[in-house]
């Protein structure tokens, strides 16, 4: 080297500011979108946790997880003292003092009582969506990884799986609505005026109507299963290509048919992997309100949907309440005041820490199939 | 054999009959004109530098190429034991159940030894215990396995060696009794040791199963081979006696490779 001098710098180093500028741009916008959920979440925690949480043991309101949905009265007594309460112990209190004259009466739907019913409701649109997801999206994942041929058409529906994830919610909301809601056939002996066809099965007088399952908790699970199809096919194919050559050669080597190759050497291994993505499809499910608007859920409701059958199958063309649709209710159908937030906070709350209890057990579950199960 | 009528002479002491094969993977094609015969009752081994078509060879003979799409034999003909395998009416299962593959890299299933022992009988449709468990204890004492194992048969097989693991894919192939048993470089894997321990298996096996054999280690092909048949870029180069092609062998290219000039 000529002149080792060169080595030494003059002054600061090069692009010194510039860098301190960018790292503080690049950082203050992380910090800011920090906040913003750290404020998002301390804003529902605080106004939800004493609609849930109490300061007795077991620290949990548990009336406000169990009991049904009703409206909230508010009104003073004669002495001046506001009592608050939901309509069945409203009346309870009309008859115990009768005569007695209150003031200032409110009346407050939705507000009193629990949300037991829309817990129920989502419970159960998710239990079926995810059913009938995971049947239909593991059929189509094994014939796309193990049986198809890898043709361009294949590509094709591989991509217009993948498209489907796209779409809005609403839209799949308003599919079910015109296939589900209005159009799949059903067997019955008295169709209905609006059917769009009827094919008479020559038994009876029963006959095939395409007249939809009306808004029930079948049409909402098939709506929502729509919507969850792509991820669950998509993330099962790949569980099923990540299960090694080997036991597939090994095994059809060894005489066995496809099938039975696929269902004692693949399933096996990719089932840690179908059944974790499907888990946090549950968290989308659970959350959605779109789609189940015009297909299952229900404003109000006084009954769980599970009572009042002649019928246990009836449950699934009974309409549900359902949290998101219920948090979307409280928030924009009612006029806010002191006495609705602790509905309205405490199902947010409520839903918040479900999808978050969801997700956490799906990292859990991962995590630990993973470690059990190497090759 | 009395259904197959084939042109070429039906022998019993012929395991496999393979006639002007050529094999092509889509465009490319792999093997040229390919003949041999395979005795019965004794080792084969397949020599060749790497790409010379000997696995495609042998993976043809219990058509595992199948599953590959663009995989076709273009011309010619395999006989196992004098029936043509790429009949229409042919039992594919019952073919793969005769004619037994060990793979390069051991591949045990994620199951107990056990479970792998008995996982071509099970598909098979044998459900008896007693049955199950005799097979069990024939094929891993044949394998060379039964001392080390019988105390852990319904632990994973994945607790064992990489020795072991290969000498219990060879334990799972000849549980279903094949007549021949086609190993794809069964030591490419394996230590020394295990892979001394693969070759004694190798010469015990022989005297039940015919073998057939690919391998890269030249001095594997004289320990434990009859015959050996050198390839060169998808064609047969010369296939004798293994003592012959060793000390004298009739072709250049053959010489060539043997004494590490090239490949």
């Amino acid at each position: 080297m000529i002149d080792p001098d060169i080595l030494i710098r003059k002054g600061m180093p090069k692009g010194y500011f510039k860098d301190i500028f960018v790292r503080i741009s690049l950082g203050s916008v992380t910090y800011l979108i920090l906040l913003i959920a750290v404020m998002l979440f301390a804003k529902i925690v605080i106004d939800g946790a004493p609609a849930i949480f109490s300061s007795k043991f077991p620290f949990v309101d548990m009336e406000f997880l169990t009991a049904k949905n009703e409206t909230l009265h508010v009104f003073d007594d004669a002495e001046g003292t506001r009592h608050k309460l939901p309509a069945s112990k409203y009346n309870e209190y009309l008859k115990a003092h009768p005569g007695d004259t209150i003031y200032n009466e409110k009346t407050f739907s939705y507000s009193g009582g629990g949300i037991a019913g829309p817990i129920a409701g989502t419970a159960l649109l998710t239990l079926g969506a995810i059913m009938l997801a995971l049947f239909f999206g593991v059929s189509a994942a094994i014939y796309l990884a193990e049986y198809a041929k890898q043709s361009p058409f294949i590509h094709m529906v591989r991509l217009a799986i993948l498209n489907l994830a796209g779409i809005p919610s609403i839209v799949f909301g308003l599919f079910g609505f015109s296939v589900f809601v209005l159009a799949v056939p059903v067997i019955t002996n008295m169709p209905s005026d609006r059917s769009l066809l009827v094919v008479p099965l020559l038994i009876n007088d029963f006959c095939l109507s395409f007249q939809g399952w009306n808004s029930s908790l079948m049409a909402g699970c098939a709506t929502l299963a729509c919507m969850i199809l792509p991820v669950i096919i998509t993330a099962s194919e790949e569980s099923l290509r990540a299960v090694p050559q080997g036991f597939r050669d090994a095994s059809l080597a060894m005489g066995a048919t496809r099938w039975q190759t696929i269902r004692k050497c693949v399933l096996p291994y990719s089932l840690p992997g179908i059944l974790t993505s499907s888990l946090l499809a549950i968290t989308r499910v659970a959350g959605e309100t779109a789609p189940i608007m015009f297909t299952a859920a229900v404003a109000a409701k006084d009954d769980f949907p599970w009572e009042g059958l002649k019928n246990p199958l009836d449950i699934l063309s009974s309409q549900v309440q359902a949290l998101p649709y219920h948090i979307y209710t409280l928030a924009a159908r009612i006029p806010n005041s002191e006495y609705t937030q602790r509905a309205q906070y405490g199902s947010v709350l409520v839903f918040l820490i479900l999808v978050a209890v969801l997700s956490f057990g799906s990292m859990i579950l991962r995590a630990k199939l993973r470690a059990k199960l190497k090759w | 054999m009395v259904n197959s009528p084939t042109e070429t002479p039906v022998s019993t002491d012929r395991a496999v009959q393979i006639r002007n094969v050529n094999f092509s993977y889509g465009s490319k094609q792999v093997l040229h004109d390919v003949t041999l015969d395979i005795p019965a009752n004794q080792v084969t081994a397949f020599i060749g530098p790497s790409g010379c078509g000997k696995s495609t060879l042998i993976r043809c003979i219990n058509r595992i190429n199948d599953r590959i799409p663009a995989a076709k034999v273009t011309s010619g003909s395999i006989h196992v034991h004098g029936i043509d395998i790429h009949r229409e009416d042919i039992n594919l299962h019952e073919l793969r159940r005769r004619v037994g593959m060990v793979f390069q890299k051991y591949n045990p299933f994620a199951k107990s030894i056990y479970e792998n022992v008995v996982y071509g009988l099970r598909i098979a449709g044998v459900k008896k215990r007693s049955e199950l468990d005799e097979a069990a204890e024939k094929a891993l004492t044949n394998a060379a396995l039964w001392n080390e194992v019988k105390d852990r048969l319904h632990t994973s097989a994945f607790g064992l060696s990489g020795g072991q693991q290969q000498r219990l894919c060879i334990a799972r192939v000849i549980a279903t009794e094949p007549d021949i048993v086609l190993m794809d470089e069964p030591c490419a894997a394996l230590d020394p040791l295990a892979t001394l321990k693969i070759e004694e298996l190798i010469n015990e096996l022989k005297k039940k199963f015919t073998i057939v054999i690919v391998t890269h280690n030249m001095s594997q092909a004289t320990r434990c081979s009859d015959r050996t048949a050198f390839m060169y870029l998808g064609k047969l180069i010369e296939y004798g006696d293994t003592m012959q092609i060793f000390e004298n062998p009739g072709n250049s290219q053959t010489e060539a490779y043997i004494t590490g000039a090239f490949g």
